[in-house]
């Protein structure tokens, strides 16, 4: 179990540091180096800095060094939570980027476990009563769930909310909480808006869970053990659940750790769409604007929050499922 | 071939052995009397339900001769979701090469005046007789704002006719032609013609359709090739050789899954200079979207080389001497092909999904490129869409064609195995 654990720890770690390297690659990317894209962005606003300001921006940011001393200033500099500045807004990233991460995982969150909490026992029932009417509808809505890309849905739910019931379903708050300062009817605000935006996030994760969860169940159930169970006159619902449920559940399981990282990718389109108060926007914008240290930044915090959920939610199922823990 | 199934412990039903398939959809296995290479594993089963017709041994011999794609193709053909998504794909193909014939306005010709105009359907019948007309649509110049406002004039009719000329374009770009499916007659289509309405800019939405749909169909296509050429490479060298190579690409897949990955090619769809032009964006795009779905394709190939390699005619091959690539395309890869085959099409859908996604956002495609994505930009703002409905229509197609590709891989995987 000890080996298992550090070996996953260390995967974490090399995986963050696989992102790092990718989000300073899109840092180099355009043409030019940061301070170019941030002067002519100064000098589009109508100010501007000095040569002497430039190249000690430069220094500062160790652009007139080898490629790997520069990557090295940068992760220093984030390790330190010093994420530069926001070229647009002439402001610290960390303060853009304010709640807007911490919301992203929110939603993502909220996303994941309604995936759980509604392709589990779907899944279950479609496997013990299959071919009936209801397995039939939850296979079709399966079909559209997996098939409606996660933005085109937000697009068609914001039109019929519009149309039908003249509500702007969009956003994460109400009006009046927007610049409110957090207090618990913030939170229950964001908490009714929850709903809305991770139904459409998760549909397509709920979608496979649910033929996953159904095709693992529908093998379990045809094993002898299964029938023994039954021809020993052991109840329907004990029949079911004593064993085979459990059995079923651990491929399903095994898939959470890709749940999350494709939930937080398509947060980042749905919240444009959906106009969440997330990274999505700021981070398209800052890629429009080529202010590629905020998107570097965001893409960096996005991926490694990323893996630490992923992390917990590995260390959990370890926790929950024996088997793992004895597997290796 | 028969003599495996005998061999085999009985084979369970296979709706139970398949993950994720349209199962409940899809016809039952063992109720087909045409099909006998079904019903011949199921001899072993305790005895053929009453009613079931009994096999004749000319029925056992054409599956024992039949060749593994026969016997695909015939499990593939009863599986009537997988059919409909295969003629719904060759349909949509079918538009990606007429493009032009089927479009019948120019779809650059825009008109700021006759922005927004809503969908009007074709009349069939006038009068009680067979005659395809539209109504025509009279602008007026409204006294308050004057702006030419547009209103439908059912008393003006406007006949449609078939195989009509249009502008000019080029079949498979050589033979210059001017002929489209429909067009008005002694008119130009471009101001009466609106079947799906018009954009912002007055520009014909069907015919943009069309057109976007050979955009993004071609770029799903292109994009699921480069990702099965550079999963097949690494799948393969991970799959065959092992050992270190094989850690280090499955690490590499591991680590592509655990991050978010859509803000990364947003990033590297952001690099790309404003300067280049329609076909570069094009390629890069392509390449960016190829980059999304290669994992997947060499897991596929690695889990069906790992399988073979111990098989006793590989031991066999290596044995006589056969060359590594002789053993490899000769030996392994036509015993998996249809693997391959199945996941490739299953990989299309988040390819469209991608470029679509991408050109929504604006980082993919630009205008004037005309993509699914790119014509999805104009229904962003949800009061312009909750007063002209129409510019969210370039959705059906996509969600139509990701459903074909679904339940199309779906079958084809099904079948990719006969023997099973």
């Amino acid at each position: 179990m000890l080996s298992y654990l550090i070996r996953r720890v260390l995967f974490a770690l090399f995986t963050c540091w696989a992102i790092s390297v990718l989000a300073f690659i899109i840092i180099q990317l355009p043409p030019g180096d940061f301070v170019d894209a941030y002067i002519s962005n100064l000098s589009a606003s109508g100010s501007g800095i000095s040569a002497d300001q430039a190249e000690q921006l430069r220094a500062e940011y160790a652009l007139d060094q080898p490629i790997w001393v520069q990557y090295a200033r940068w992760m220093r500099l984030m390790a330190q939570g010093d994420l530069g500045m926001a070229m647009e807004w002439q402001r610290p990233v960390t303060e853009v980027i304010g709640d807007r991460l911490w919301l992203t995982m929110v939603v993502s969150f909220a996303a994941v476990v309604l995936t759980w909490i509604v392709a589990l026992p779907i899944g279950i029932y479609s496997a013990v009563r299959p071919y009936s009417p209801l397995d039939y509808l939850f296979t079709l809505l399966g079909f559209l769930g997996l098939a409606i890309p996660s933005f085109l849905l937000g697009l068609l739910v914001l039109y019929f909310g519009f149309v039908y019931f003249n509500a702007n379903i969009g956003g994460l708050f109400s009006p009046e909480y927007i610049d409110a300062p957090w207090s618990w009817a913030k939170l229950w605000d964001m908490m009714k808006h929850l709903p809305v935006p991770a139904v459409i996030l998760g549909i397509a994760s709920m979608a496979q869970a649910i033929r996953i969860m159904r095709a693992n169940l529908l093998d379990e159930l045809r094993k002898p053990y299964v029938v023994t169970a039954r021809a020993k006159g052991l109840s329907e619902w004990r029949a079911i659940w004593k064993y085979p449920v459990r059995v079923a559940l651990n491929p399903f399981a095994s898939t959470i750790g890709y749940t999350l990282p494709y939930v937080v990718s398509g947060s980042i389109i749905v919240s444009l769409v959906l106009g969440l108060p997330t990274v999505g926007p700021l981070l398209l914008r800052s890629l429009i604007a080529q202010d590629m240290f905020l998107a570097g930044a965001i893409v960096l915090l996005l991926g490694v929050l990323t893996v630490i959920g992923t992390l917990v939610s590995d260390l959990l199922l370890m926790w929950i499922d024996p088997r793992i823990r004895v597997e290796d | 071939m028969q003599r495996q199934d005998l061999d085999a412990p009985a084979p369970a039903p296979r709706i139970g052995t398949v993950s994720p398939t349209p199962h409940s959809l899809e016809p039952e296995e063992t109720s087909g009397p045409t099909a006998p290479f079904v019903t011949a594993p199921g001899a072993l089963a305790p005895g053929p339900a009453p009613g079931e017709p009994i096999l004749t041994t000319e029925a056992e011999e054409r599956v024992a001769v039949a060749t593994q794609w026969q016997l695909m193709w015939r499990r593939f053909r009863k599986h009537r979701l997988a059919m409909l998504g295969a003629i719904t794909v060759i349909l949509f193909y079918a538009i990606v090469v007429l493009a032009e014939f089927l479009a019948y306005a120019n779809p650059e010709a825009s008109d700021a005046n006759r922005g927004l105009i809503a969908p009007q359907g074709i009349q069939w019948l006038h009068d009680g007789q067979f005659l395809p007309h539209i109504y025509a649509l009279v602008g007026e110049r409204d006294p308050q704002t004057f702006k030419r406002v547009y209103t439908v004039d059912p008393t003006q009719i406007v006949p449609v006719t078939f195989f009509a000329t249009g502008f000019d374009w080029k079949l498979f770009g050589i033979i210059p032609t001017n002929r489209h499916l429909i067009g008005v007659e002694g008119g130009n289509p471009e101001e009466t013609l609106f079947l799906l309405g018009t954009d912002l800019e007055g520009r014909d939405m069907w015919s943009r359709v069309m057109y976007a749909t050979r955009t993004s169909l071609t770029i799903g296509l292109i994009a699921v090739v480069v990702s099965l050429v550079l999963g097949v490479i690494l799948g393969g060298i991970s799959g065959f050789y092992g050992g270190f190579a094989d850690t280090v690409i499955q690490r590499l897949i591991e680590i592509l899954r655990s991050i978010p990955t859509i803000p990364l090619w947003m990033g590297l769809a952001a690099a790309m200079p404003k300067t280049w032009s329609i076909t570069q964006v094009y390629f890069t795009i392509t390449i960016i979207i190829s980059l999304i779905g290669w994992t997947e394709l060499a897991r596929v190939v690695r889990g069906r080389f790992l399988s073979l390699r111990e098989e006793d005619f590989v031991t066999a091959a290596d044995l006589v001497g056969a060359r590594q690539s002789r053993i490899i395309f000769v030996h392994m890869v036509p015993l998996f092909l249809s693997h391959i085959i199945a996941a490739t099409t299953l990989a299309l859908p988040a390819m469209i999904i991608s470029e679509t996604a991408l050109s929504f956002l604006g980082l993919g495609l630009r205008p004037p490129a005309i993509s699914w994505g790119v014509l999805l930009q104009q229904a962003q703002n949800v009061q312009t869409v909750a007063l002209s409905p129409w510019l969210l229509l370039p959705a059906l197609p996509v969600i139509l064609v990701i459903l074909a590709f679904n339940f199309l891989g779906d079958g084809l995987r099904d079948a990719a195995d006969p023997y099973s």
